[in-house]
């Protein structure tokens, strides 16, 4: 596998307006829905015939009520558990066609999946096409938990916050684990191209997405996608919460290419300059599913929190090559 | 009839002949993960493969469940997919079954049918397979390795007939026939391509009143796999059932097709009967199990009793019509079970067999037989033993004991 990534992109306001959508108005999704947001960028950055497989979720629903869809691409949905199986079949079936001389351009692949689909039900078809080095990219709209079934916790799901699986009660304050590391796990399948982003700073995303479309073979994206209804959080501060998630160093953006770790600008500014990593409690705060957590009692989560991300936020760091 | 295509004997096992025949199906996309007794059916694809001798794209997956879903999407994409898997793996699919089925995808798999765990088992019964005639798949069982041969290739052509759009299981019993070496006459590839010939894809018409090929195609966009809400959910089902109805017609047709090219054919496609026609007392049997049963009819006949022997080849669409015309007139009939519907009212052949005859004016009595779970072996000394007990039910019309277990511990 060999990982073009040496042109430099860049999309404008002006390409992002101009170039046709490719999810469509009139889907169904929630006023604020930062999945949607994301999922309407990022289809911007597609650079040709493009296939799309999804996994059952929030976008999955929404989006494709028969006799509707909102998809102006070639889009496939079976199940939860088998967004990159669902690729890995259609990488083949290309690559069959392919040889037989029935096709004669290349379609790129992109499987999207929630963080239950990837995280949790989806994770051993994820690894087992990674491993199998299908040519497709990942995109993962991460919005913490399992919100179309009425926000239940995944293991996307932070420490500390409420889900109608973890409620707040009297005994237990919320989510008792920590988030898994996703994203440290794909980079562990040794694969050519894994990024992370958000939709404020949606540049960046949009020449991650082009980026992992580029490589020869799997290619993943972590995206943070803010949900309101599934955090209590006000409909319109859906991007301003994926940008203070990387100020608070909640959610780093950062790109591997080969292996190679790069921070992303955004978080390049605070390693560079600590001062500017702001406290967890700015992003906590107006967000219902933490709540809770603003009483004596439960002050120690919020520390709890603190440390783990400072925890993770230094080895990141170590991880990175200098800039 | 015309002189059959030139044809080359070879020893296989039935897993052998499965394999060589999905090569020379020339299938676009294998996905499959090993479980026995299935396991030599993707070795020996994975030799075609590795030694260039096939063209398909070879996805080892991690599960079975992936199994079915890369073959499913596959499919979609508009290649010829095939798989193989067996007990536990069928168990693990099962979800994606119903997906299949229900997206219309032509996908073709053989079965090596093995028992279910617990405990773990891993020789041959129905079980598997049984559990999912629910699953909207066309079912068919075989008898021998030549069979298992002539009935992939029939499967691509029942499959992929735009009237049928169906997915389609053949099963062939786990080691009996998945790993016993036998004669195979087979066709050459040439004529086996030209029989099933390229998949057609069925076309829709789009929005803008455009005829095009159903799959995803960047062309043409297309949603596949949509969510349905009770306005709509229904009559896709109802489709379904439509397939199965032309599935009827059309497993008739490829045999008659199939014995015109090869010289060989299984009874109409749907049922195989012997020595039917004036039988007193008769047998319905599904898989290997009635090549023993032919024996003891033999036997039997030859000491003057009237038995005779329907196999149930086609389990899906169930031929109702051929199992009333062909055993309404006889004076008792047994049903042998290679599963267990437990709590049920016996096996789930049994009970089909029943149902089918119900209407009849004249229904006769109908007994049940569950026998060679987990791979017991059941010997033709105890099918002799069911005929034996079939005169005497003749002869009183009456069935003391509904459900009884052949060659079992009690």
């Amino acid at each position: 596998m060999t990982t073009q990534t040496t042109q430099e992109w860049n999309f404008t306001a002006k390409d992002i307006a101009t170039q046709p959508d490719l999810f469509l108005s009139g889907h169904r999704a929630c006023a604020g829905c930062g999945p949607a947001t994301v999922l309407r960028l990022i289809m911007k950055a597609t650079r040709g015939p493009t296939i799309v497989t999804e996994a059952t979720g929030c976008m999955e629903v929404v989006s494709s009520i028969y006799p509707y869809t909102s998809w102006n691409l070639p889009w496939l949905h079976t199940a939860f558990e088998n967004a990159a199986a669902n690729a890995s079949g259609i990488d083949a079936a290309l690559k069959a066609m392919s040889k037989k001389g029935k096709l004669k351009e290349h379609i790129d692949v992109i499987a999207l999946a929630g963080d239950g689909g990837t995280y949790d039900i989806g994770l051993q078809a994820l690894s087992g096409a990674v491993e199998r080095g299908h040519d497709f990219l990942f995109v993962l709209y991460d919005n913490e938990g399992y919100m179309n079934t009425g926000i239940q916790r995944s293991g996307g799901t932070p420490l500390g916050a409420a889900t109608t699986t973890t409620p707040a009660g009297k005994v237990i304050p919320g989510k008792l684990e920590k988030k898994k590391p996703i994203t440290e796990i794909m980079l562990a399948h040794d694969m050519p191209y894994v990024a992370t982003a958000i939709p404020y700073y949606w540049k960046d995303m949009l020449v991650k997405v082009r980026k992992g479309l580029e490589v020869e073979g799997p290619a993943f994206l972590h995206v943070f996608a803010p949900c309101p209804r599934g955090w209590r959080s006000e409909p319109g501060k859906t991007l301003e919460y994926s940008k203070l998630a990387v100020e608070t160093c909640v959610f780093p953006v950062w790109e591997a290419v080969n292996g190679k770790r790069q921070l992303s600008t955004p978080s390049k500014l605070i390693a560079l300059a600590p001062q500017k990593k702001r406290p967890v409690t700015d992003y906590l705060a107006g967000q219902g599913r933490f709540r809770h957590l603003f009483t004596p009692q439960n002050q120690h989560i919020i520390d709890e929190m603190q440390r783990l991300i400072d925890e993770r936020w230094q080895k990141l760091t170590q991880k990175c090559e200098p800039a | 009839m015309k002189e059959p295509a030139k044809q080359e004997t070879m020893a296989l096992n039935g897993d052998e002949a499965v394999a060589l025949a999905a090569k020379q199906c020339d299938v676009d996309v294998v996905a499959a993960y090993p479980i026995t007794p299935q396991t030599i059916i993707v070795e020996k694809f994975s030799e075609y493969v590795a030694n260039g001798e096939v063209q398909t794209e070879f996805i080892c997956t991690e599960s079975e469940h992936s199994a079915m879903t890369a073959c499913l999407a596959a499919s979609l994409t508009g290649a010829r997919a095939f798989t193989a898997s067996a007990s536990a793996g069928l168990a693990l699919m099962h979800e994606m079954l119903f997906v299949t089925s229900g997206c219309r995808a032509p996908v073709v798999m053989a079965v090596a049918n093995r028992a279910l765990s617990a405990p773990l088992n891993i020789h041959g019964d129905q079980s598997d397979s049984m559990a999912e005639r629910d699953s909207g798949w066309v079912h068919i069982y075989v008898e021998s390795s030549q069979e298992a041969y002539d009935s992939i290739i029939q499967a691509f052509k029942i499959a992929e007939d735009l009237n049928v759009s169906l997915p389609v299981i053949v099963g062939l019993d786990g080691f009996t026939l998945s790993h016993s070496l036998e004669n195979v006459d087979v066709l050459s590839e040439d004529t086996v391509k030209q029989f099933i010939g390229e998949r057609q894809l069925p076309t829709v018409v789009t929005h803008e009143g455009k005829t095009v090929p159903l799959k995803l195609d960047p062309e043409n966009p297309m949603t596949m796999g949509p969510i349905a809400f009770p306005n709509y959910y229904f009559e896709f089902k109802r489709q379904q059932q439509e397939g199965m109805n032309n599935a009827l017609r059309r497993i008739q047709e490829v045999n008659s097709e199939y014995a015109e090219l090869s010289g060989r054919s299984y009874g109409n496609g749907l049922v195989d009967t012997y020595n039917l026609e004036d039988a007193e007392i008769a047998v319905v049997c599904v898989g290997s199990t009635c090549g023993t049963l032919k024996v003891v009819v033999d036997e039997l006949r030859q000491e003057g009793v009237k038995a005779g022997l329907l196999r149930l080849r086609t389990f899906r669409p169930l031929p109702v019509e051929d199992l009333r015309k062909s055993l309404a007139n006889v004076a008792a009939i047994a049903v042998m079970d290679k599963s267990m519907s437990f709590g049920g009212l016996g096996g789930a052949v049994f009970c089909e067999i029943r149902h089918a005859l119900y209407d009849e004016k004249q229904h006769p009595p109908i007994v049940n037989y569950i026998y060679g779970l987990g791979g017991r072996d059941t010997r033709p000394s105890e099918l002799r033993g069911v005929f034996e007990d079939l005169i005497g039910i003749a002869k009183t019309g009456r069935v003391e004991k509904q459900v009884n277990y052949l060659g079992l511990r009690e």
